[in-house]
């Protein structure tokens, strides 16, 4: 009876983990999606939805898995459709709108910074379809750092209108880098069975790197402020609502349906 | 006097040459000597063309953050982000004809040179995705498989390589609508009704009929087109008829009937008074697409001032 109700417990606990990764993905592509046709060149529109197909790639993968460990018969466009914005768990950074191309190429260089190394320890998850996923993810997110780190260099050093406007990000974006690193309770569990990453023990070398690569273009990185968070317990900004209300759009106006 | 006779004459050589390729059905190179006109209608047709794949990201962009799937969302992104490449690979390839990228950029926005007029018409359900895809990029591949044999090197190579790509996108407009059309009433309703509003403009985007049409003459002397408008059109229609019976819908035009002697579908006439009309700025989204194609090409001037000044800056530091 013990083991049985642990093993539950786990499922659980792996089910929250995997579905919020999987929402991590699909809002931040949402998100990167919405610059086709709307970026400073040809070859960021390109760019940019490269990106954000290479993260709802990650969504499914996620979500597909999140559906099998659940067994309730749900499909990856269940979860991702039919979920209402309580429901979704994403960081709160992922769904901010993308404002303009620096804010959106500095949480870019944010998260690169974070996957990268978050990744680097998934990878050598015991949980063999999480750890499958993070290798593939991890070549992914190499490229993407590559491309935003020089993004951030450019237009920081570029003139003054753009260095203000990358400094403007960073301050905006400060806000909700923290809860990057928040452990949820279920989590934690995970972290002990050697399935999760302690995403606390990350902030050290994310801080290092992160300040490193902006006081080299002379900007001093600390985020010392408040912090906003909630994203895991379904706290989000005014803005998930709305982005949901685009997503889910077909779905709900036509519920049932096959497409 | 002396220099412009000699002038004459190496020109008259050279046209020698030049016609002799194109009747050896020898490639015309960047390199080569070429007619001014032979220049002006490759960079007319190939910008034209570029202009095409990126104001067409427009209309299906529209509903990259709708579609209903995790699945139709990922196709529909790669299949835009196909259309973007081509874009830019047409624009390169036009680049060797001497004119530059912000040249062409400049004349589209300034409504100088033209795109499909097909995308001045708005994507108003998730059906006009799968329309779009089916048939228009239908119509396209029709076009451009002929394109492949087109004189001028670059752009011939340029059609190989996208056509490679277009048959994909039709596919997954060609299975949307199928889906929609084995789906529920509602649905089969969206599939019929995209189906009906995207016919004729697809008709229409082969250009005029041959007679009437102003640029074809030429171009297929020298061999930038290789097949005539009407020639092409009936071939896409003919394709059509038997895909849209696959569907199960009800075809977009009643005077569609199989013509035994000619071995082709005989369709009804179409408007091209609209044709006319669209092509000239008047169609539902001629004002959006370039609209929103200015907005963001202003919106991105900041970040395009701020490369070329960290170059500068890098190339001073360099020097220095
Ligand atoms: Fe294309
Ligand atoms: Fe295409």
């Amino acid at each position: 009876m013990n083991s049985i109700q642990t093993n539950e417990e786990n499922k659980t606990s792996l089910f929250r983990f995997v579905v919020a990764l999987a929402d991590d993905s699909v809002i931040l592509s949402h998100r990167l999606s919405e610059w086709c046709s709307n970026g400073p060149y040809l070859e960021e529109d390109i760019a940019l939805a490269n990106i954000a197909l290479d993260y709802i790639g990650r969504a499914r993968m996620f979500y597909q898995y999140a559906a099998e460990v659940e067994g309730e018969n749900r499909s990856e466009d269940d979860l991702a459709y039919l979920r209402t914005e309580r429901e979704f768990t994403n960081l709160i950074i992922h769904e901010l709108p993308i404002g303009d191309f620096a804010f959106t190429m500095v949480r870019q260089f944010f998260l690169d910074v974070f996957y990268h190394l978050y990744l680097q320890e998934l990878v050598k998850s015991k949980d063999q379809t999480v750890a499958a996923i993070a290798q593939k993810a991890i070549k992914e997110t190499r490229y993407h750092l590559k491309r935003s780190e020089p993004w951030i260099r450019q237009l920081a050093e570029g003139t003054t209108e753009s260095r203000d406007r990358i400094l403007l990000a960073i301050d905006e974006l400060k806000e909700v880098v923290g809860e990057l690193f928040d452990m949820p309770s279920w989590e934690i569990e995970l972290v002990e069975a050697g399935i999760a990453v302690d995403r606390q023990s990350l902030k050290p070398a994310w801080d290092k790197h992160v300040q490193a690569f902006l006081s080299a273009s002379d900007i001093d990185f600390e985020d010392t402020r408040l912090q906003i968070t909630g994203g895991r317990e379904g706290i989000h900004s005014e803005h998930l609502g709305h982005l949901l209300s685009d997503m889910q759009y077909l779905q709900k106006t036509y519920p049932g349906m096959k497409w | 006097m002396i220099s412009m006779d000699t002038k004459t004459i190496d020109e008259a050589v050279e046209l020698a040459k030049f016609e002799q390729k194109i009747a050896n059905e020898e490639k015309i190179e960047p390199s080569d000597w070429m007619p001014e006109a032979y220049r002006k209608n490759v960079i007319r047709q190939m910008s034209q063309h570029a202009h095409s794949e990126i104001i067409g990201m427009q209309p299906e962009g529209n509903w990259i953050t709708r579609a209903p799937t995790l699945r139709r969302k990922a196709v529909l992104l790669s299949k835009v982000q196909d259309e973007g490449g081509h874009g830019l690979y047409l624009y390169s390839a036009t680049e060797t004809l001497g004119i530059t990228r912000s040249e062409m950029i400049e004349a589209l926005q300034s409504r100088k040179a033209k795109y499909a007029s097909i995308f001045n018409y708005p994507t108003l359900t998730w059906a006009d995705i799968g329309a779009i895809g089916w048939l228009v990029d239908g119509a396209a591949i029709v076009n451009q498989i002929s394109l492949q044999r087109t004189s001028y090197g670059p752009y011939a190579r340029a059609m190989v390589r996208i056509c490679k790509e277009e048959s994909f996108h039709q596919r997954q407009g060609y299975e949307i609508m199928y889906e929609l059309a084995h789906g529920t009433p509602v649905q089969k309703q969206m599939a019929q009704d995209a189906m009906n509003r995207f016919w004729w403009p697809s008709l229409m985007m082969f250009g005029p009929h041959d007679a009437d049409s102003a640029h074809s003459g030429q171009s297929i002397l020298w061999k930038v087109k290789r097949e005539s408008n009407d020639f092409l059109r009936q071939k896409f229609i003919d394709q059509s008829v038997v895909q849209i019976e696959v569907l199960g819908l009800e075809l977009p035009d009643p005077e569609i009937v199989w013509n035994e002697e000619r071995g082709h579908y005989d369709s009804g006439p179409i408007d091209w008074d609209e044709f006319k009309r669209v092509i000239n700025g008047g169609g539902p989204c001629n004002y959006q697409r370039i609209k929103h194609h200015k907005k963001a090409h202003q919106e991105g001037e900041w970040v395009r001032e701020a490369v070329r000044a960290y170059r500068l800056k890098q190339q001073t530091k360099n020097v220095a």
